[in-house]
């Protein structure tokens, strides 16, 4: 429990912290540092002068681009698809929470790769990777409508253990869309998620990093009991 | 009785749907009955909530007259040529043999509030202990000048799907080319506020292809229409120069239609048509009137339960009551169902009853993977069903996000059906 809490909070509540400063350009982080750390990314992706799409799609230009934009016919998933189709750019504070936990923020992404925990680290690599993007001219300056609203997430409340049969009875939103048989034409499937994946992933469009319009409507008005209780839910559900 | 019954609707569903009125009557012993008038996007959802979570405690009769529902929802993209007619037709076998509603296919003709019955067209006589009142809607008389009911075989209003639908969609493709497509749009408030828009671009697509010469002319009697910044922006982009929009500000209010001239008459000035789709001024399905659970056009209703204001034993769901903020769409006609299912079954079970929640999204298509949405969630107050929050899509979004939107409504369509037939 202890270390589902404490991989929970560092999905919503670091990024959070992060952008609750402003930070200069310059300041993202550590790009020598960021170099050595990179080496973890490099056996799948490329970035600099030439650089090609690998097992993941070449780096130059991250900044600012939409996900799933790299072209030249790099094959996305289809989660990335969707996400760049929601309207998912790759802006700093969106970086950061991929780089924290690639699937909290894109369900079904390819990129199997476990996270970076320590946020020096996330801020050193995309120091980093800055270095490669033109634009935007000046990242946190020019991207900040992306900040998401300060949410302080208790430890008590992410320990909460969801109620199914509650669950089941908010499910009934979720199902006028949700097909309840896992069906996914369109619109996604909710059913049997690892209960901390889900729960992340309706935080995540709680505090607005996750792009797609509905989703944060609905999870905007969720309790982190109501989040909990339809984890518990769909996760059996057949 | 009651084990012949449960036997009985455990075998065999084509049976079951065709279950006569008077073996209802008699099975309906000792549990609770719930009788749910009107089969569509409110009452076969409530009667499936009902059913499925209550576990055979709750005996749930669900009255509806046609054996195939159409929904109304899609039969615009029927129009365009994106389905087929019998993509967005669905029967009652599954209700009636996976969850044990007793289906029975008649017109409920009246309702005594006293002796709590139903009764039907067919002569039978329903008891309830709560009545659920999930008609749609009908027309208010009247409402357009030189249009009455027997008008509709020459001028459909197709805003109730099925053959008033294929009715249109054949004078659609019978138009001589360069012809004139005329639409009369109701006023507020009415059914699926974004229909007759997303139909008049469903139009306008089977005419861009087949028909390019051909015009398209609204009169309308509101000054403005839901998503209107998101359709006339297709207008321009898709349909350049076909279709005209005629406001009230022009004479869109004041309108005459004739029916065997097939002229429309705007503000005085008389045009002749070659297809003329009149969608009337609504009002709640006539059976809330006669049950006397209307006020005005419409049954009033508390958001907690959607008990009707005037007859706490009935419910009334969907386009037929005037409850508050949400619009009148399937979507919200589904989400107040799940709410009054709860509230229904704590009442006669004593089962945990959870604060009312409700949502509304809608989707439009604009032309070929062009779509476009909006939605809102609202919560129970004493007064009413209130907002909460709320988005729209946004004019100049790129094709693939609108593409996106369209294959999402693809997918809401099949989860949507899912969850009110099973």
């Amino acid at each position: 429990m202890f270390r589902e809490m404490v991989r929970y909070f560092m999905a919503i509540g670091v990024v959070i912290g992060a952008l609750a400063v402003p930070v200069m350009a310059d300041h993202i982080g550590d790009a020598e540092k960021g170099a050595k750390i990179f080496k973890k990314c490099a056996s799948c992706h490329r970035v600099g002068e030439g650089a090609t799409h690998r097992v993941g799609p070449h780096l130059n230009g991250i900044f600012g681009r939409p996900a799933g934009g790299a072209g030249d016919g790099f094959r996305y998933s289809k989660g990335m698809i969707r996400a760049g189709n929601d309207g998912l750019i790759w802006e700093l504070d969106k970086l950061e929470a991929y780089l924290e936990n690639p699937k909290a923020l894109v369900s079904g992404t390819r990129m199997s790769f476990r996270g970076l925990k320590s946020h020096q680290d996330r801020r050193d690599v995309l120091a980093f990777l800055r270095q490669y993007s033109d634009n935007p001219a000046d990242i946190p300056e020019a991207s900040p409508t992306a900040a998401p609203p300060e949410v302080v997430l208790s430890p008590e409340t992410l320990a909460l253990v969801g109620d199914p049969e509650y669950g089941e009875y908010l499910a009934n939103e979720c199902t006028s869309c949700h097909q309840r048989d896992g069906g996914d034409a369109g619109i996604p499937s909710i059913t049997q998620w690892p209960t901390e994946d889900f729960v992340i992933a309706l935080h995540a469009y709680k505090v607005k990093i996750r792009v797609h319009p509905v989703m944060q409507m609905m999870a905007g008005r969720l309790t982190d009991e109501e989040i909990a209780a339809l984890a518990a839910y769909f996760k059996d559900l057949e | 009785m009651t084990l012949n019954r449960r036997a009985f609707i455990g075998t065999g569903a084509a049976v079951a749907a065709t279950l006569s009125a008077p073996m209802v009557m008699g099975a309906a012993h000792g549990k609770p009955r719930v009788v749910v008038v009107g089969g569509g996007a409110g009452g076969a959802t409530v009667a499936r909530y009902i059913a499925k979570d209550s576990k055979g405690e709750i005996d749930v009769t669900l009255i509806e007259p046609t054996r195939k529902y159409y929904t109304c929802f899609f039969s615009n993209l029927y129009i365009g040529g994106f389905r087929q007619l019998s993509s967005i037709g669905h029967t009652y076998g599954t209700l009636a043999a996976e969850y044990g509603v007793n289906v029975v296919h008649d017109w409920a003709v009246g309702i005594d509030r006293d002796a709590k019955t139903v009764s039907l067209a067919g002569g039978a006589v329903l008891p309830y202990d709560r009545l659920v009142l999930s008609p749609g809607i009908d027309f208010i008389p009247g409402g357009v000048n030189g249009w009455d009911v027997s008008s509709q075989n020459k001028m459909p209003h197709a805003y109730k799907a099925g053959s008033q639908t294929e009715l249109l969609k054949a004078q659609l493709e019978s138009m001589p080319q360069g012809g004139t497509y005329a639409m009369v749009a109701p006023p507020n408030p009415f059914r699926c506020p974004p229909g007759p828009y997303e139909r008049v671009s469903m139009v306008a697509h089977y005419l861009k292809v087949n028909n390019p010469t051909a015009k398209i002319l609204i009169a309308d009697p509101k000054p403005k229409f839901s998503k209107q910044a998101l359709f006339q922006e297709a207008w321009g982009t898709h349909y350049d120069g076909m279709i005209e929009w005629i406001g009230p500000d022009f004479g869109g209010d004041n309108v005459t239609v004739n029916a065997d001239a097939m002229t429309l008459d705007i503000d005085g000035e008389e045009t002749k048509v070659d297809v003329c789709n009149v969608i009337p001024a609504m009002k709640a399905g006539r059976i809330c009137e006669l049950a006397g659970v209307t006020e005005g056009n419409w049954a009033p209703v508390g958001g907690h339960t959607m008990q009707s204001r005037i007859d706490e034993n009935i419910h009334v769901l969907g386009d037929s009551c005037s409850q508050g903020d949400m619009p009148k769409s399937g979507f919200s006609a589904n989400s107040q169902a799940k709410v009054a299912a709860m509230a229904i079954r704590g009442a006669l079970t004593g089962s945990k009853v959870f604060p009312a929640k409700f949502s509304n999204t809608c989707w439009s298509l604009l032309e070929t993977d062009d779509g476009i949405k909006v939605g809102a969630t609202y919560e129970a107050t004493d007064e009413k069903i209130a907002k909460v929050a709320g988005f729209i899509s946004k004019t100049g979004e790129d094709a693939a996000l609108r593409k996106a939107t369209y294959e999402e409504s693809v997918g809401w369509y099949a989860g949507m059906t899912a969850d009110m037939f099973g």
